[in-house]
């Protein structure tokens, strides 16, 4: 059995149905016979499987349906067509800073992420001080998380992420945080987590990083699935070609 | 679901920390206001009403403390539970946890509240000369079916508000009519039966007179009355739950 297996996941998003356009111009519009929605394909047909240990590499324009479909690979959304079966405990890190509250100090925050990420009180009492010390946020403890310069708060951020041991990753563009020598330090922490054993999705912009570290990867081209190949420097350089022109799909 | 409960209970205590912080963030007399604000209004009620109802209404006082403290329970309660879910979109549109936990963290918030209201309440009977009796115990069980009412009204509403932002201009309304049906500051004695009996569709109501008769008359209710307020908790709660259950998964296209 495979850890994760997706397949013909679609996803739908609808635009201007009456939660949407509100109640008045919902029956403004019934009366006058205009009313319809707009059905939104983000992701249609995708297919694929990931045995333990892999790392797949998610490529694709902007809008292409990437984030959609980490979404609907972390359980957060339901797809509207098609299965997903995951095996195991699945951490995403789709956006570092979300759930920060701006008004509680730091170390509050760092129990709140923590307990978001599905960490245990005493997890997170023992590795507190490990993470302020990565974080190089010492004497900033008590400080309002708001008052935390954009580089500090994405510090914070990346710090209490990376102790998750999941059996399923998932990373949306994360692995560049802070400045030069923060950066070189949280891309060897997640590098260690990769090779515990993690099975890793990696959204990324970087072709030499996928190339370098995924062992199959997946084109997404405005929600269609372009190819999904375990040949990842032959799709790498055909996405490369299209990028530069001289591809058209 | 003791297992879900279990695996977020951190989150859960983390997420009524949060919420009680930054309650009473840069306020100066913080935690002081969930006493004050119930005191404010009942001062307020008791110098207009007095003139018009306290004569014949013995221990006055006590009878608006006792709509007082649980209207506004059930309105603070409500009507902070209705935004609890579209103020944490940002977290459950990102993590994969139980929506339902944002409201249940605001209404602890809330049961403290009138918790440390309900202390106030009981010196203000010592004072107004109410005899304390064993039956004060039987108070639980209409606390305990008004936290199930509020837990249920708030998760109809915050899934409502998500889909419709005028419901909180709605509700304000709502919550305004309901005060004037709820017999806070007048009796219901001078209304014929039917009226009477009407007064008990509304579950605020019923939870003010189950306080005012243990309270006040010292005495009982009947174990009709007990079946009916756990009918109406059970009736708020199931359909809360089941709008829940029903657009779990729709919630984040609309926040």
């Amino acid at each position: 059995m495979s850890i994760l297996e997706a397949n013909n996941v679609s996803i739908r998003y609808i635009t201007g149905d009456f939660k949407d356009i509100g109640l008045k111009e919902f029956v403004m519009r019934k009366i006058k016979g205009d009313y319809h929605v707009t059905e939104f394909w983000a992701d249609k047909n995708v297919t694929f499987t990931l045995e333990r240990g892999e790392m797949l590499g998610i490529i694709g324009s902007n809008g292409a349906g990437k984030s959609t479909l980490l979404k609907a690979v972390s359980g957060i959304m339901v797809p509207t067509e098609g299965w997903i079966h995951r095996e195991g405990k699945v951490a995403a890190l789709l956006e570092l800073g979300s759930g920060f509250d701006g008004d509680l100090t730091v170390k509050e925050n760092a129990f709140l992420r923590g307990a978001m990420l599905g960490y245990t009180r005493k997890f997170m009492d023992d590795t507190y001080e490990q993470i302020i010390d990565f974080a190089e946020l010492e004497g900033f403890e008590d400080r309002p998380f708001k008052q935390l310069s954009s580089g500090m708060k994405s510090r914070l951020a990346f710090s209490i992420a990376c102790l998750v041991r999941p059996d399923i990753l998932i990373l949306d563009e994360v692995l560049s945080v802070g400045d030069g020598a923060f950066r070189k330090k949280s891309e060897t922490k997640m590098r260690e987590i990769i090779n515990s054993g993690a099975t890793t999705i990696l959204v990324s912009h970087s072709l030499p990083q996928v190339r370098e570290m995924c062992t199959k990867v997946l084109w997404l081209h405005r929600g269609q699935q372009i190819v999904f190949s375990d040949d990842v420097d032959g799709v790498c350089d055909q996405y490369q070609g299209f990028l530069d022109g001289r591809l058209t799909l | 679901m003791l297992r879900i409960f279990k695996e977020h209970q951190f989150l859960f205590e983390e997420l009524v920390k949060r919420d009680f912080k930054k309650k009473y963030k840069r306020t100066i007399l913080g935690m002081a206001w969930s006493i004050l604000s119930p005191l404010l209004m009942l001062l307020v009620m008791r110098l207009v009403f007095t003139q018009f109802f306290g004569s014949n209404t013995p221990h006055y006082t006590t009878y608006l403390f006792c709509g007082n403290l649980v209207f506004s329970f059930f309105s603070d309660s409500t009507s902070q539970g209705m935004s609890s879910l579209l103020d944490n979109a940002g977290i459950f549109t990102k993590v994969n946890v139980p929506k339902y936990l944002f409201l249940f963290s605001k209404n602890v918030q809330c049961l403290i509240n009138f918790g440390l209201t309900l202390c106030v309440f009981f010196v203000f009977c010592i004072l107004d000369g109410i005899t304390f009796t064993w039956r004060f115990i039987f108070l639980f069980y209409p606390i305990c079916c008004l936290t199930v009412i509020n837990i249920g009204v708030g998760l109809i509403l915050s899934a409502l508000f998500v889909f419709f932002r005028d419901m909180q201009y709605l509700w304000r309304v709502c919550i305004q009519i309901l005060m004037y049906v709820s017999a806070i500051f007048y009796t219901v004695d001078k209304y014929d039966a039917t009226i009477q009996r009407l007064f008990l569709v509304n579950p605020v109501y019923v939870i003010i007179k189950y306080f005012r008769v243990i309270v006040i008359d010292g005495s009982m209710l009947s174990p009709a009355f007990h079946l009916l307020m756990a009918a109406e908790a059970f009736i708020a709660f199931g359909i809360g739950a089941w709008m829940y259950k029903k657009y779990n998964h729709q919630f984040l296209y609309y926040v």
